[in-house]
């Protein structure tokens, strides 16, 4: 398929503006740049039929099962997406009078009271734009917190080491050592082990609950309480939150700070990678130090912005991913108080009995009830046969079906980690349980096949060490 | 009661009874009596017709000014419908990152798309797919030009107020210090500047335009940091870039900007668009995904995210930065908005919004005690002083349902003009500002 | 590929070549290119830089994992293979001809593994 710029012929321009109605006035010369500015001209019909083609080569969680362990791949409503694109939403200006956006200032104050109480904690910023920026601020605000309380020898902070790849890459932007706690046999934090690596130069330990192996951290009161008796605090990383939304809060279990992923439980979507929202909970002994520019509800009942006393500063520009905000808020309304836990356990409910039925095929991680999630693992079959987990996930491709999370967490050989969500049906269940079945069968009666998928794709499999080796990042104009 | 989840009460059974459980609170025993609630105190569930009345309702309570002269970091630009309608396809929005590679091709070439308008619009060797926004591009833009023995930084006085405290922010949490360099006349105080250039200064952060809509002297600032040992970072408005010297013309070392005016909503501040480019030595420190281009087993063209070495999921605590989701949609948008209006229609953009700013320019300082308050060139924003108080004017234009220019404080106003504005609305506007002093 | 006998080992599955008495050049095993895949990407340290035994010094990079590289013995590096930046997939072609980086003035070395002991301790390990 051609690039849009192969697509380019040299005079075609798009009328998009009226004519300049007041005299021109030229930039001085010497501040104009020389450098060309190769940009496509293509003409409307065929710059639609180019990103026609393109959405034809691409798979969303509109078009069939998306099964990404830790990702939340749920339906995404199509009444956020309506609400989102409101003038009164799309056209105000973020430094508009604060009197002429008190609706705009309210939507971050009512997601705020309902995500606080959804997660037991007391205040909540939406300033962070992803989880990983979440991750950042909360940090920063451990930091921040030690720090005024002059306990400056606090440096490390404990993760498990089937953590996500963004909690200790947090860490060490933040100035943190990670400590890494093995899981034991469960796949849970053993309290023993961590009582080794506490200490206080502990300034905080980042957890998920469930973790990122789909199980249930049985011990997690007793886990943060050991946290918090050496002195540091207890950060919950919220991509697993659509297990137990509802059912169970991060506040109750002891955590200090929180992070969500409104792209994963509330429903935003993707967008190919992006934007998501990554709002910061927090309890009252950390509020602060939030982040510039809070909103805030005054007695008189108006909708202001405040900097908090102990205030880290800003990590970006305005306020958040408010567009993305309204869709939260809009999915919240609508589930309410019944449709929350509703949603977090048919999750769990489907992620059983995907289990249940896959097992027969594939070995399981770690066998028992899981969340929401479960990782399976193909170290056996790869000894057996020489197919790994990429080339199976390669092979459901063909299927025109989209592959688990594969080799995560690290802990676990030739993971595939899936979850499939609470908005799948039953049927749908079956017939993933049918085809990965047959998957199963043909990488013992034909692991060629398997190991040459994907057949059917615009494209075979890609030469991943050329791209890395020789990097060609842009189209070179001639 | 809202409820996307196809599972029926009957299903519900069938899969209980597979799994030998009675209830699906059976799912939840390990879980510790004490923390299951009793419930959320929030609204119950509402049907699809009441919730859109309450978002409405909300909405409602924003205000939408017909004009808008303000702009300082959000600008109010013409998104053409073409635009719009390609970006709400589901298939772009519903899609996840695009890590397999063989089904995502159309995600991964917009995205080399997207790559190649940014070197083209900076002028520079590389990009990465997006940063969250200008502020969090240059914040980290800053860390990529830490070394062991450089970790000062040292930024103009004129760059965006919020960039300043995001990058300070970040630099806080390493103890890394940030030193500003003051402004002469609106602009960065050059002298002032060659005198801080000290060995342990990793790098200077200039914007341009920069905050006040000043032209800062970039080439000059340029030649002389190539000069010394410090690192060059240019934050520019794209709009702007497309008319200015480019930051490889100015000898950038990395570009880093606000991508918001390429087709993004004002959408009270978010979600925006940081956008990343930088000369081929910074391959390997270049934060977030980066799209390369390559073939399949067949010889065909392809593209695959590269280098993800550099990134957290493999890298983890080694990795410079943390960042994964990013900006990918509306990155997609701004190439949309870019093939769109195509060469020449940028340049119209930029020059209605260079020629409106200065005839709105022209016509307020003609009323009386209304002065600019810098000297020197600007492109579209500029800043006006006066000896009454802004909030005069500003409280009368809002009556008449215009967004004046942002106050600075009491006497200050930053002013911008943009092909939104007609000839009417600027002879409007001035005659009520005229009316008012 | 068998592990030649003329070099030493160490458990992190770098190889030391004795140049001189206080002088030597490190390299990686053919076991450690083999975990790794096809390497694209290393970084180097910089001469003079003063280093102990087990250090971590540089990393090197395939498609899907970064690993560190430590240095075997004390000493000081002196120099570096720089055409390796630009053709890192020597390692992968001739990991025991393709020497990373040089170093003198050496003081620790001896704990390392002789060829038949580093054999052995690869077979556990896998």
């Amino acid at each position: 398929m051609k690039l849009i710029f192969e697509k380019s012929k040299h005079g075609i321009k798009n009328d998009m503006l009226p004519p300049l109605d007041v005299p021109e006035v030229e930039l001085p010369t010497m501040l104009q740049r020389k450098q060309a500015l190769n940009l496509p001209e293509v003409a409307q019909p065929d710059i639609t039929r180019h990103y026609s083609a393109l959405a034809k080569r691409t798979h969303g969680a509109n078009d069939g099962f998306y099964p990404l362990g830790s990702c939340t791949m749920k339906y995404n409503p199509k009444l956020n997406d309506e609400m989102a694109s409101l003038p009164n939403f799309t056209k105000i200006h973020p430094l508009q009078p604060v009197e002429t956006v008190q609706g705009a200032l309210e939507v971050f104050a009512l997601a705020e009271k309902y995500l606080c109480e959804i997660t037991g904690m007391d205040k909540m910023t939406f300033q962070p734009a992803a989880g990983a920026h979440g991750e950042l601020t909360g940090l920063m605000i451990i930091k921040a917190y030690h720090t005024a309380k002059k306990d400056f020898k606090r440096n490390k902070i404990i993760v498990p080491d089937s953590a996500h790849g963004t909690n200790p890459a947090s860490a060490s932007m933040v100035g943190y050592k990670t400590v890494n706690v093995p899981s034991d046999e469960n796949g849970c934090v053993d309290p023993e082990e961590l009582r080794k690596v506490v200490g206080d130069d502990t300034a905080g330990i980042m957890l998920t609950n469930p973790n990122t192996l789909g199980k249930y951290e049985e011990n997690i009161s007793e886990v943060t309480k050991i946290v918090h008796d050496a002195g540091g605090l207890n950060y919950y990383d919220g991509a697993n939150l659509n297990a137990v939304m509802g059912v169970v809060r991060p506040g109750d279990m002891g955590f200090d700070v929180i992070h969500l992923n409104l792209h994963k439980t509330f429903s935003t979507p993707h967008g190919g990678g992006g934007p998501g929202s990554g709002p910061i909970g927090v309890k009252n002994i950390l509020e602060p130090f939030l982040p510039n520019d809070h909103p805030v509800q005054e007695t008189s009942g108006k909708f202001n912005l405040m900097k908090p006393e102990q205030s880290i500063g800003r990590v970006k520009g305005f306020y958040g991913h408010f567009l993305v905000d309204v869709r939260a808020l809009t999915y919240i309304l609508y589930l309410g108080a019944e449709g929350i836990p509703h949603a977090a356990k048919t999750a769990v409910l489907n992620a059983n009995y995907l289990m249940e039925g896959l097992k027969e095929f594939y070995k399981v991680g770690y066998p028992g009830i899981c969340m929401h999630e479960f990782v399976l693992s193909l170290k056996d079959i790869k000894k057996e046969t020489g197919v790994t987990a990429l080339d199976v996930a390669k092979m459901i491709l063909d299927y025109d079906m989209y592959p688990p999370t594969m080799y995560f967490p690290t802990i676990v050989p030739e993971a595939l980690m899936i979850e499939p969500t609470e908005t799948e049906s039953k049927e749908t269940l079956d017939e993933v349980i049918r085809i990965y079945g047959e998957i199963h069968e043909t990488i013992y009666s034909d692991p060629e096949k398997v190991k040459s998928a994907p057949h059917r794709m615009v494209v075979k499999r890609l030469d991943e060490v050329k791209a890395a080796r020789q990097p060609k990042l842009a189209y070179q104009f001639d | 009661m809202g409820r996307y989840s196809p599972i029926t009460t009957s299903d519900q059974e069938l899969m209980l009874a597979k799994l030998g459980l009675s209830s699906i609170d059976d799912l939840y025993k390990q879980v510790s009596k004490d923390l299951l609630i009793d419930g959320l105190d929030i609204p119950s569930g509402k049907s699809e017709m009441e919730v859109r009345q309450i978002m409405t309702d909300l909405a409602a309570k924003n205000k939408v000014y017909r004009s808008i002269f303000r702009g300082a970091g959000a600008y109010n630009h013409y998104i053409p419908a073409l635009v719009k309608q390609i970006v709400s396809k589901e298939e772009f929005l519903t899609t996840y990152t695009p890590y397999q590679a063989e089904i995502s091709q159309g995600v991964l070439q917009s995205i080399f798309e997207y790559q190649t308008m940014i070197c083209q619009l900076t002028g520079m060797e590389i990009a990465n797919a997006s940063i969250y926004d200008g502020a969090t591009a240059a914040a980290e833009a800053v860390n990529m030009t830490m070394t062991r023995k450089q970790n000062k930084i040292l930024i103009s006085e004129t760059v965006h107020p919020m960039t300043i405290e995001t990058i300070q922010t970040y630099a806080n949490s390493v103890n890394n210090e940030v030193i500003i360099v003051p402004q002469k006349d609106g602009v960065t105080d050059v002298e002032k500047l060659a005198a801080m250039l000290e060995d342990d200064v990793a790098c200077f952060v200039l914007q341009q335009p920069n905050y006040f809509g000043q032209i800062e002297e970039a080439e000059k600032i340029g030649a002389l940091l190539k000069e010394n040992k410090q690192k060059f970072i240019m934050s520019i408005n794209p709009v702007a870039g497309v008319k200015l010297k480019t930051p490889f013309e100015c000898q950038a070392d990395i570009a880093t900007g606000e991508g918001q005016p390429l087709g993004l909503d004002l959408a009270f501040g978010g979600p925006y668009l940081g956008f990343l480019a930088a000369s081929k030595e910074f391959l390997h420190k270049i934060p977030g995904r980066i799209v390369g281009e390559t073939e399949d087993t067949e010889g065909k063209r392809g593209y695959v995210l590269t280098l993800q070495a550099r990134e957290q999921h493999i890298r983890r605590e080694r990795a410079s930065s943390n960042i994964c989701s990013n900006q990918a949609h509306c990155a997609l948008t701004a190439s949309v908005y870019m093939t769109v209006m195509g060469p020449e229609g940028l340049k119209d953009v930029a020059r209605q919004c260079y020629s409106k700013t200065h005839y709105l320019a022209d016509a307020l300082t003609q009323i009386p005690t209304i002065e600019l308050k810098y000297p020197g060139e600007f492109f579209h924003e500029f800043v006006t002083t006066s000896t009454k108080p802004a909030i005069d004017i500003l409280e009368k234009l809002d009556e008449e349902n215009i967004l004046g220019g942002y106050p600075l404080n009491e006497t200050d106003i930053l002013w911008c003009a943009t092909e939104m504005n007609s000839k009417e609305d600027i002879d409007r506007l001035a005659s009520i500002v005229k009316e008012v002093m | 590929m068998k592990n030649p006998e003329n070099l030493k080992y160490s458990k992190s599955h770098e190889w030391f070549k004795e140049l001189t008495e206080t002088s030597g050049q490190v390299g990686l095993t053919f076991f450690a290119q083999e975990e790794l895949g096809d390497i694209v990407y290393l970084t180097l340290p910089e001469e003079g830089d003063e280093v102990a035994q087990g250090d971590v010094v540089c990393d090197i990079e395939s498609v899907k994992a970064v690993s560190d590289i430590h240095s075997p013995v004390s000493g000081t590096i002196t120099k570096v293979n720089e055409a390796l930046l630009d053709s890192p997939e020597l390692v992968n072609e001739a990991p025991f001809d393709t020497w990373l980086f040089e170093i003198e003035e050496i003081t620790a070395k001896d704990d390392l593994l002789n060829a038949e002991e580093y054999t052995k301790f690869v077979e556990e390990e896998a």
